[in-house]
């Protein structure tokens, strides 16, 4: 098993933001937290990246407890996160930006050959790679931001609501991107408040309401859940 | 009630001015004008005496351009005006002083390679100095960051500049004790002999000493061609480092979001650490230069120029580098401009009320941005 996260437990001070969460991810696939603002989505990703601390509760990964590590040792075990809102660097270059998501590669060799491959993988960055993060469209900075992360070397890829406030054109590329890093071996973790995208291309789904998951299982069966059609999906079922 | 709508126009025309800061900007353009004016006439009238000035405002402004930068480093990248910075100066002055006067720091090259010709063997010697310096200073900021500042990361601002303030007294009057550094001020002892040239109409001439200074002549010494050389080294270097190195981006990237930069695997604490380390390593090569410049050191001598320093950076826009640098020389011009042509007491007061001015008209310094004070 790739990550398990047992009873996770999480305050925001007094508040009670994750109440006992518990759900797993099996190596090579995309598994998709849904729910609305304020489920608990983005605290469980920041909670796993190490930027927040369990109160209670294990974080698994690969077998290993990872509930306590520093962040930074979080990314070298190959756990990525592509934050809400992409958080580029805005007064770095989009090439100084990709080489922030190398930051912990060490083999220079790697690092250009890497750097390579993801400029093939969005051509839009390498015709940008000398301006500012700050100065590209919301859709490139997107693009940035996940390309940042693969420059990581990810075995884990966390993704923290891809589609925010894109075009729909934009959505199902990102979409189609996410599905090819997946085919190419990375496992997914994906956050999502578009749940139609978001279920058709995971394997499995967990639903987050108010810090506990109230419904899980393979991301065909959510899809035709009336509970979530009805909360999630517009109710037209 | 005709009058009683005429009795409130007045005040909130006032009211106007001020909000527009048009009050501000109408001071600073007269201020300006009446600078330029007496500037000008007074380059007509005695253009050596000018260019003299102009000479030692330089020199002054490269000192207070590598405090400055300790100060503008520090606040972008944990947003705290870190007044111990202009203390850490005092202690790289003193450590210097140290390692030359006590230890004969300087005259290793000397004793180990006595084949060296003098004035190679006392530049290398030299340089020495002001490693150590900066490495002591290095040391001593990150020690003061990670016991002073580092608990108070999550506190509010306001108690990390208290503290700052804490560490600035601590610092001084640690130093003030007789086993530290001396309550008293201490005659710098120079590495170097001090050359001076005249710059005349019959062309470069040295002076000798005791010889009077003829009229029409600019003199320079070989003081300020190493204040100057030595500064725009280590500007290059830092450009170089913070532009061009791993962890220059890595300051960049936490400088502008933390959270972010620990997501990419930076360890933000040992970026804040080398951020520190590298202003203090700056101000301790000012502390020595400074005190090479004006040979005397002292507990309180971090002060003044620290507080100058502050100045320089705000004016050229806290947070900013190459705003550092520019405001440091236009710190340097003024203290010394207004030195030789307003009063010699009067040249605090002008640097200080160039901080009022800035304030008033342009807190974000001139290569300030607005926005990066909400983040």
């Amino acid at each position: 098993m790739m990550l398990e996260v047992k009873d996770l437990n999480v305050y925001y001070g007094a508040i009670h933001a994750l109440r006992g969460i518990n759900f797993h991810l099996e190596k090579g696939e995309i598994v998709t937290l849904i729910g609305a603002n304020g489920a608990g989505k983005s605290t469980t990703l920041n909670t796993i990246s190490g930027l927040l601390r369990a109160r209670s509760g294990q974080i698994l990964f690969q077998g290993e407890d990872i509930t306590y590590t520093e962040a930074q040792d979080i990314v070298r075990k190959g756990i990525i996160q592509v934050p809400e809102g992409r958080k580029i660097f805005a007064t770095l270059s989009v090439i100084e930006n990709l080489e922030m998501g190398a930051y912990l590669q060490t083999d220079q060799a790697q690092i250009q050959s890497d750097l390579e491959a993801v400029l093939k993988r969005f051509p839009r960055l390498r015709e940008r790679r000398k301006q500012f993060g700050g100065t590209l469209s919301g859709g490139e900075q997107q693009m940035l931001a996940i390309a940042r992360g693969l420059m990581s070397r990810p075995s884990l890829l966390l993704l923290d609501e891809p589609s925010m406030g894109l075009s729909p054109i934009l959505v199902e590329q990102i979409f189609e991107i996410i599905r090819d890093i997946n085919e190419q071996g990375t496992s997914i973790l994906l956050v999502e408040q578009n749940a139609q995208m978001a279920l058709s291309i995971a394997d499995r789904g967990y639903v987050l309401e108010t810090g506990r998951v109230v419904l899980e299982g393979p991301a065909q069966e959510l899809l035709h859940n009336p509970m979530v059609i009805e909360a999630y999906l517009g109710g037209h079922g | 009630m005709n009058s009683s709508k005429a009795v409130p126009s007045t005040p909130s025309f006032l009211d106007f001015l001020v909000r527009r800061k048009i009050l501000g900007l109408l001071l600073l353009i007269l201020i300006l004008l009446l600078v330029l004016w007496k500037l000008g006439s007074e380059l007509v009238t005695n253009p050596t005496l000018f260019l003299q000035q102009v000479i030692n405002g330089l020199q002054l402004g490269f000192v207070y351009a590598l405090i400055a930068l300790g100060y503008t480093m520090v606040y972008g990248i944990v947003r705290l005006i870190n007044f111990a910075h202009g203390d850490v100066f005092m202690v790289g002055a003193f450590m210097s002083y140290y390692a030359i006067a006590r230890v004969q720091l300087h005259t290793w090259p000397a004793k180990v390679f006595p084949n060296l010709s003098p004035g190679l063997s006392i530049g290398i010697g030299s340089i020495t100095v002001i490693l150590l310096s900066m490495a002591i200073c290095a040391l001593v900021a990150i020690t003061i960051e990670r016991v002073a500042y580092k608990p108070l990361r999550n506190a509010p601002r306001i108690s990390a500049l208290i503290t700052a303030i804490g560490v600035s007294f601590f610092l001084e009057y640690f130093g003030a004790l007789n086993f530290v550094f001396s309550p008293n001020f201490i005659t710098y002892k120079r590495p170097f002999d001090v050359t001076t040239w005249m710059v005349s109409a019959q062309g470069v001439q040295a002076l000798q000493k005791g010889q009077a200074i003829p009229e029409k002549t600019v003199i320079f010494s070989n003081i300020s061609i190493i204040i100057v050389v030595v500064s725009i080294l280590l500007l290059v270097v830092l450009q170089y480092i913070v532009g061009k190195t791993k962890i220059g981006k890595a300051m960049r990237a936490v400088a502008y979001d933390k959270q972010t930069a620990r997501l990419m695997g930076i360890n933000v604490d040992s970026v804040i650490s080398v951020t520190f380390a590298i202003g203090a390593a700056l101000a301790g090569a000012a502390g020595m230069l400074y005190a090479i410049a004006f040979p005397q050191v002292f507990f309180w001598m971090g002060i003044i120029p620290g507080l100058k320093a502050f100045v320089a950076a705000v004016l050229g826009g806290i947070g900013s580098i190459p705003g550092a640098l520019v405001g440091a020389l236009i710190m340097g011009q003024a203290e010394v401009l207004s030195a030789a042509y307003i009063s010699t007491p009067m040249r605090d007061a002008i640097a200080f009320t160039i901080l009022i001015i800035v304030l008033l008209v342009r807190p974000t310094g001139i290569f300030g941005e607005a926005q990066r004070e909400k983040a």
